[in-house]
């Protein structure tokens, strides 16, 4: 689970729109060196059209915002939380409260899979999502993917 | 009650990513027949919840074995069959 980005897991994000989340989480990961400056504006970019094509909203408060690009070269994640939620268009049309973005190299559609299936057995827990939206802090949050890591093992 | 099962292989070289699993999802909640989706090593999954089909990690080559039951079992399987093996389009 070390793909997931401690400087980039924003208890409390600041923006309330779904461009705004995601604009401040990308700026999250390029704050952590996870990508370039210059890269910053067009993962968003890109991650917004995808999100245009289909919302990755899946239902019970959580999202999945996500980009495949050639010029990601390691799988990196950011984790935000929302506490008055926001609008993801999501399939449940309920605001979404934990969001999980994704930057994936184009080229290891595996490795995209394995990540999605590791965050959805999560995600699909009514506790880990209860828990997840409760952390106050990226220790809390990453000590409740320790501990659901434990025990998927 | 008509029970339906079929086997099909992921042709894609994404796999069964987001988008092909919102198609999948889609398209088996049209049914009334209660479908599942297998892989060959796993517990069967809710082929109309998009999170447990992502669940599935489903890489391209991954042989998925589609199950329905209910009345219309057997156009729900033929649908999807038809949806994996064109490779959901791609």
């Amino acid at each position: 689970m070390d793909i997931i980005v401690k400087d980039a897991i924003i208890p409390k994000l600041k923006a309330t729109n779904r461009d705004g989340v995601i604009t401040e989480m990308v700026d999250a990961l390029v704050k952590s060196g996870c990508a370039s400056e210059d890269q910053c504006e067009e993962f968003t970019k890109a991650i917004i059209r995808r999100e245009n094509k289909g919302s990755t909203g899946f239902g019970h408060g959580v999202a999945v915002p996500h980009v495949k690009h050639v010029d990601i070269k390691t799988m990196h994640i950011a984790i935000g939380n929302s506490s008055e939620g926001v609008d993801f268009k999501a399939l449940d049309r309920e605001p979404v409260y934990s969001i999980v973005l994704l930057l994936s190299p184009e080229d290891q559609p595996e490795n995209h899979l394995d990540a999605m299936e590791a965050i959805f057995s999560s995600l699909s827990q009514d506790t880990f999502r209860r828990f997840l939206r409760q952390a106050n802090s990226s220790e809390d949050v990453l000590t409740l993917l320790t501990e659901t890591d434990n025990a998927v093992r | 009650m008509t029970t339906a099962t079929k086997t099909v292989k992921i042709q894609n070289r994404l796999g069964m990513h987001a988008r092909p699993a919102m198609l999948f999802a889609e398209i088996a909640g049209k049914f009334a027949a209660t479908i599942t989706v297998a892989r060959q090593d796993s517990e069967p999954v809710d082929a109309k919840s998009i999170m447990q089909l992502m669940m599935l990690a489903a890489t391209e080559g991954t042989v998925l074995t589609i199950d329905a039951q209910g009345d219309d079992a057997d156009s729900a399987i033929a649908e999807l069959v038809d949806l994996v093996s064109s490779g959901f389009n791609e």
